[in-house]
């Protein structure tokens, strides 16, 4: 089914900046002519590779490395002993834990780093791993976090001072218990649910890994490193290695995928930075697959137990207690501030009462992580808990799933508003966005088609969710994530020619920065966005910034890219003034020139101005020459996109698999920059959510050995899982962004599963008396829910 | 062992050990980075090249078992500063976001077109499930191929221009 455009597009009539352009990084990716960390070679360039923990818990009692170190092309085995030596045996987390780089005393997950291998080639360094004998002393695993916390549980962190049980984090609450007891103490209904968001990883296309090139002689460390934020990582490296942070250079090229598994520094960079300097030359180390899915950030693993109320027909509280598993370090990714990141947004798109979220952070013997696997600090987890409650919900009342919604939800004229757990959304028109989905799904026609299926035996089942996330963080008055603010920098060059450069700190890993970023200057400054660069992946050419992850690229460095625009107009402005021998109040701006009020023959292109700018002819009074400016933008509140998504699944009663057939999803994120590229962003969101609700699990056998280790067992949706997406949009600009947009990247990741799930049980409800179902809803499961069988563990 | 292999209509020749995997021999070759490495298991399409016409999993053959086959990698697909259809319907529906995937897929779907010039949408779908993109959900894919299909014979608008990292 085509796309359907609901509303003249906001940028129709704007060509020169806003509008579907096609993308300018193509030209090289159609070419085979990226540049990704592997096909960086430099000279004299050495490999290194990873012994990994076989187990999940044991003491380490002893680490021979002799016969790795004779085998023929391996130049040196590094272990914990080694990195204390240099003062990297343990290196800090984004949450303020230490996480080991190579372990020493004990290994607390399987797949932990245990030593690294620096040989002539990829080959003979993964052939000497095998030549390391470690003597392990196995202990008892904590597997399952809701024990992690019980008297007799192993102590897994016994390396921390004062640590006496396996506490991650203390409690952290939000919202008003008072309220929210006396809400459902009037409510009429209350439902109650233990709802679980499985353990999953964003398992990027492309794996982790870096070159480190340490140079002896000047002291200069360039790192060549696909992250989401190599501004910050180059501080957390200067941290870490206790080197000078301006001897510092990391350089991204191009990243196949991140998804905020790239947000994290891991302890094989660490490794590669200590090879450098050990071996001096230069380390590649590129993990396999299997090290991606077993070690690096995975996300998720939220065992949420709920209970949500109505009253008169109308939702009215909610109540919410999370064991969040942090595995053995905790090493999530969220603001300092937020130690379960924004999940308290789980009040959702509802005028609640009152709502009360408690959460409680354990330490468990598997991976660490609690990356944002496409989405902003745990809103993932939020939005799939709320809008299965209100799944629920609709259930126990017998209540259509959207009606309920639509007499709950937040109203129009209710915004700026206030949640119960301290959000301010800043725009919305929720009603009018569910409206354009049920158009697109045909609602009506749907629920009858089922119905006849029904008498036919068929399963069919059709599941809502609406979503409101809270992206670009963010304000520096409320976040940071190590101390360093969450503002990005920007700066922009009019050369003499009028061609432009803009040098940003957000950091594309496929969200085609390089189209989008030229398209708000060119908006901006009225030129053409072939004549805008855009610089980024290299910390010595671009100003700091906290990276590009939580849909935070457009809010924060669009905020940004669009205020230093209208810095330089404004200098063009004054510099116009001269060259037409006027004041500046008498000019007026039309799309790229400064003409004379009332005489618009009389006027300067951006050109012409930037011409004038580096000439020799006079500037006005004070004004350097030259036409360029740089900011740090701090934004004044994150941007609330939202959105209303339909699932329309089918389930084969003889094999219980699901099949999404239809997915109809309306975003509405504000002013859409390049239409075709948030299209692109919702498809590849879906494709996530498809595979998070049916199909990606990273589960665990009761000794902590991953069970979900390659793609043969993590499975990732194909063109086959995938229907072909139905997109809608409704446009409400934010109000306090500079060009009106709102985030996107992460919505359809965020809105998706619930909507299928809720499909899920909507489909078997009626038939099989399923209520609930946990994710991913392979065919094991939901034959299992389908007999009345507790589902498998996970 | 010495081999030689014929990669985009050049011999390559090379003394390596048995176990070389193809995607790391094609990847050795200077300016043959392209074709790239995702997975270790064969489930992800990255490293997909035609050996001989047909499409096959580069990370899951030896190099030696390619002696005498003819290898076409993605840099082949360009002719005379001509894009291939397929690469110019992937730039125009955007097809492709950080373009990891997108040399296998665009291989792949060259493959399909090269057997059936006018594929069902389902036919496409399933031609390219033996691949993976994290990143597009697979919808603009099919219609990147659908546009290659119609524009086979025609030659290709001018190619953009590379531009630097």
């Amino acid at each position: 089914m085509a796309v359907v455009e609901n509303l003249p597009s906001a940028t129709q009539e704007r060509p020169i900046g806003f509008g579907r352009l096609k993308r300018k990084e193509d030209a090289r990716f159609i070419r085979g002519q990226g540049t990704y960390l592997d096909d960086i070679r430099l000279p004299g360039m050495v490999h290194g590779a990873i012994l990994r923990s076989p187990y999940a818990h044991a003491r380490i009692v002893s680490i021979d490395t002799s016969r790795a170190l004779e085998h023929p092309g391996v130049a040196a085995v590094i272990t914990a002993k080694d990195l204390e030596t240099l003062g990297l045996a343990w290196m800090p987390t984004i949450s303020y834990d230490t996480q080991a780089v190579l372990a020493g005393d004990k290994v607390r997950f399987q797949g932990q780093e245990v030593a690294f291998v620096i040989a002539t080639d990829e080959y003979i360094a993964r052939d000497a791993l095998q030549l390391i004998d470690v003597e392990y002393e196995p202990l008892p695993a904590v597997v399952n976090a809701r024990k992690a916390l019980d008297p007799d549980a192993p102590l897994i962190r016994d390396d921390k001072d004062g640590q006496t049980d396996n506490l991650a984090s203390p409690l952290w609450e939000a919202g008003d218990e008072d309220a929210t007891n006396r809400a459902f103490a009037e409510a009429d209904t209350i439902v109650e649910r233990d709802i679980i968001y499985p353990r999953c990883h964003p398992a990027p296309l492309e794996t982790c890994g870096m070159i480190a090139d340490f140079n002896p002689k000047t002291g200069q460390l360039d790192i060549y490193n696909g992250n989401q934020a190599p501004n910050a990582h180059r501080t957390v490296y200067a941290h870490v290695a206790g080197l000078a942070e301006h001897m510092i250079r990391i350089k991204c090229n191009d990243i196949g995928g991140g998804f905020g598994n790239k947000v994290p520094v891991y302890p094989g960079y660490v490794c590669a930075i200590a090879g450098s300097i050990v071996a001096g030359v230069p380390v590649k180390w590129i993990e396999d697959r299997t090290e991606n899915l077993v070690s690096t950030g995975f996300a998720r693993d939220y065992i949420m137990h709920a209970e949500m109320c109505a009253r008169d027909g109308k939702i009215t509280g909610l109540r919410v207690d999370v064991i969040a598993d942090h595995g053995a370090f905790d090493s999530t990714a969220q603001p300092t501030k937020f130690p379960a990141g924004f999940f308290h947004i789980c009040c959702g798109s509802y005028d609640l009462e009152a709502a009360h979220v408690k959460v409680k952070a354990v330490y468990t013997n598997k991976a660490p992580g609690g990356v944002a696997y496409r989405c902003s600090f745990r809103i993932t987890e939020a939005v799939y808990l709320v809008e299965r409650m209100v799944g629920a919900l609709a259930l126990e009342m017998d209540a259509d799933p959207i009606e309920l919604r639509m007499r709950s939800f937040i109203k129009p004229e209710q915004f700026p508003y206030e949640t119960t757990t301290g959000w301010t959304y800043d725009s919305g028109d929720y009603a009018k966005t569910m409206k354009v989905a049920m158009e697109i799904a045909g609602y009506e026609d749907l629920r009858r088609e089922q119905a006849e299926k029904r008498e036919r035996g068929e399963l069919m089942g059709i599941g809502v969710s609406f979503f409101t996330e809270g992206v670009g963080a963010g304000p520096r008055k409320h976040m940071d994530i190590l101390g360093l603010a969450m503002n990005d920098g920007a700066d922009l060059r009019v050369h003499p020619s009028g061609k432009a450069m803009i040098s940003i700190s957000a950091q594309t890993q496929g969200q085609g920065h390089e189209t989008t970023f030229a398209q708000i200057v060119a908006e901006e400054l009225g030129i053409p966005p072939e004549d805008v660069q855009v610089r980024h992946g290299d910390t010595d050419r671009t100003p700091f910034g906290l990276g590009t992850y939580g849909s935070r690229s457009t809010p924060v460095s669009g905020g940004a890219a669009a205020v230093v625009s209208r810095k330089v107009r404004d200098k063009a402005r004054l510099i116009a003034s001269t060259m037409l021998e006027t004041r500046p109040e008498d000019l007026a701006w039309e799309k790229g020139r400064w003409y004379v009020k009332g005489d618009p023959s009389q006027g300067a292109a951006i050109g012409e101005i930037a011409r004038y700018a580096y000439s020799g002819d006079p500037m006005p009074e004070g004004l350097e020459g030259g036409l360029d400016a740089q900011v740090i933008y701090d934004p004044p509140n994150l941007t609330y996109p939202y959105g209303a998504y339909i699932a329309v699944v089918d389930i084969d009663p003889e094999t219980a698999q699901v099949r999404v057939r239809r997915f109809i999803a309306v975003d509405d994120c504000g002013v859409r920059i390049n239409p075709m590229i948030v299209d692109g962003q919702i498809h590849g969101g879906l494709a996530e959510g498809i595979g998070i609700a049916l199909m990606e699990v990273i589960s665990f056998d009761a000794e902590g050995n991953c069970l979900n280790s390659s793609f043969m067992d993590y499975l990732i949706p194909t063109a086959l899982e995938c229907p072909d997406f139905e997109l809608g949009e409704t446009v409400t600009p934010c109000p306090h962004h500079p060009l009106g947009a709102k985030g996107v990247g992460e919505s359809p990741n965020v809105g998706s599963p619930p909507a299928i799930v809720n499909a899920v049980i909507d489909a078997l409800h009626d038939t099989h008396g399923v209520k609930h179902i946990d994710m991913p809803c392979t065919p094991a499961r939901v034959w299992a829910a389908m007999q009345g069988r507790p589902e498998p563990p996970q | 062992m010495q081999l030689e292999i014929n990669i985009n209509g050049e011999p390559v020749s090379r003394d390596v050990e048995p176990r070389q995997l193809l995607v790391h021999y094609i990847r050795d070759t200077p300016g043959l980075t392209g074709t790239h490495w995702g997975c270790d298991t064969s489930n992800c399409g990255a490293c997909v090249v035609l050996m001989d016409g047909k499409p096959v999993k580069s990370c899951t053959i030896l190099a030696a078992m390619a002696e005498g086959h003819e290898i076409r990698t993605v840099e082949s697909l360009e002719r005379d500063g001509q894009l291939d259809p397929v690469q110019q319907g992937f730039h125009e529906m955007h097809a492709l976001h950080c373009g990891f995937c997108t040399p296998g897929m665009l291989m792949t779907s060259r493959a399909l077109l090269d057997e059936n010039p006018n594929p069902t949408e389902e036919e496409i779908r399933m031609a390219i499930s033996g691949g993976i993109c994290r990143c597009t959900g697979y919808k603009n894919i099919v219609a990147a191929v659908q546009w290659a299909a119609q524009h086979q014979s025609a030659p290709s608008p001018a190619p953009p221009t590379p531009q630097e990292v």
